[in-house]
């Protein structure tokens, strides 16, 4: 046994890409695990379990968020062609989506006004700086859009996406519970919904929790949603003179 | 080979949507143009490759685990969080809800108007 060893070793595997695929699986799985437990409630959706193992790990061992970055990057990079794979169940509920398309329309259009005019509203109210309210304006829209916007107004691109992840478990924690209250049953009306308030973590989430025809919306409102909030957004914000 | 087929075509997807949107300077993300690329591939192809059903249901599956990483980096944002704590918490919370009271509400209605506002499930 050698105990220098050890500590070498330490140094070596915490700037591996193993040691940071490793812990981000593990965690997952962990927090799975607990919100089975707590019997698959919304308040505390795996996700944001996940992130807080992980954060806390990270304070503990001393791993910077960069050095740790480089491992999960391999998992992050799987968004992209899963993102492409929402055409699949949108290519199944084809039939579906054609029929619905006005309500679609109407909807998101709605939805996104509702959102950036209601964002906007209240930070203005409670006294944001100017460049938190153009960072919180595109909150409802997948982090890589939000970026792009954000910068493009004037906001904080990497807050931006830190606020864009905030929202969707926001949105996943409280969708089911407006849903119960507002008695809507019909999958496809959910995951619209979730896919448009709640982005990527809201599709994920009509998929695990309501089922496929709902994800197939969810990834269709989420597509949309940052589609035309790329193109509606700057026009409100001349609108209000921010 | 399935899991191969599958991944050649969500990359190459992927990859044509960086390619337009860089190419025409289009404010979109890459992969969401790679989605609608897929899809009309898809509708003219008439059906969905089982190598490409196989890996894309099990990417899906997982979608929540690939956020995971990107989530992590709100610990470099503390301070920025800490400066307008409360104002950001009450307006996402706020308006995350209307958001998705409305949206719904907007889309049961028009789904009535739009006729046989049918009971799926």
């Amino acid at each position: 046994m050698n105990f220098v060893a050890l500590d070498q070793v330490w140094v070596y595997l915490s700037g591996n890409p193993l040691l940071s695929l490793l812990v981000t699986l593990a965690a997952f799985y962990v927090a799975t695990r607990i919100n089975i437990l707590l019997g698959r409630t919304p308040l505390l959706h795996p996700v944001v379990i996940s992130i807080v193992l992980l954060i806390g790990f990270l304070l503990l061992s001393g791993i910077e968020y960069s050095t740790y970055f480089e491992g999960a990057q391999f998992i992050h990079f799987l968004l992209g062609p899963a993102t492409v794979a929402l055409a699949i169940p949108l290519y199944d509920h084809r039939e579906r989506v054609r029929r619905l398309i006005w309500p679609v329309m109407v909807a998101c259009v709605t939805g996104i006004v509702t959102a950036v005019g209601s964002t906007l509203g209240i930070a203005m109210l409670m006294g944001a700086s100017r460049e938190t309210l153009l960072t919180l304006a595109p909150k409802s829209v997948t982090s890589p859009i939000a970026m792009g916007i954000a910068e493009q107004l004037g906001g904080i691109p990497s807050l931006a996406a830190g606020l864009v992840l905030l929202t969707g478990s926001i949105g996943c924690a409280l969708g089911p519970w407006i849903f119960r209250l507002m008695r809507i049953n019909d999958p496809t009306v959910q995951g619209f919904t979730m896919g448009l308030a709640a982005h990527g973590f809201g599709t994920a989430q009509s998929f695990s929790s309501i089922g496929a025809l709902a994800g197939a919306f969810a990834g269709l409102a989420m597509g949309l949603t940052g589609l035309l909030t790329a193109f509606l957004l700057p026009l409100i914000v001349a609108l209000l003179g921010i | 080979m399935s899991l191969i087929v599958g991944f050649i075509i969500l990359l190459g997807c992927q990859f044509l949507g960086e390619l337009i949107v860089r190419g025409f300077g289009i404010p979109v993300p890459g992969p969401v143009m790679g989605m609608v690329i897929l899809l009309i591939a898809l509708l003219i192809n008439g059906r969905v490759p089982d190598g490409l059903r196989k890996t894309g249901q099990g990417l899906l599956n997982y979608l929540t685990l690939l956020f995971v990483p990107a989530g992590v980096g709100m610990m470099v944002h503390f301070q920025l969080i800490q400066a307008d704590f409360w104002t950001i918490i009450v307006t996402l919370f706020v308006s995350t809800a209307v958001t998705l009271a409305v949206t719904a509400k907007v889309m049961m209605w028009m789904n009535q108007r739009v006729g046989g506002a049918e009971k799926a499930k």
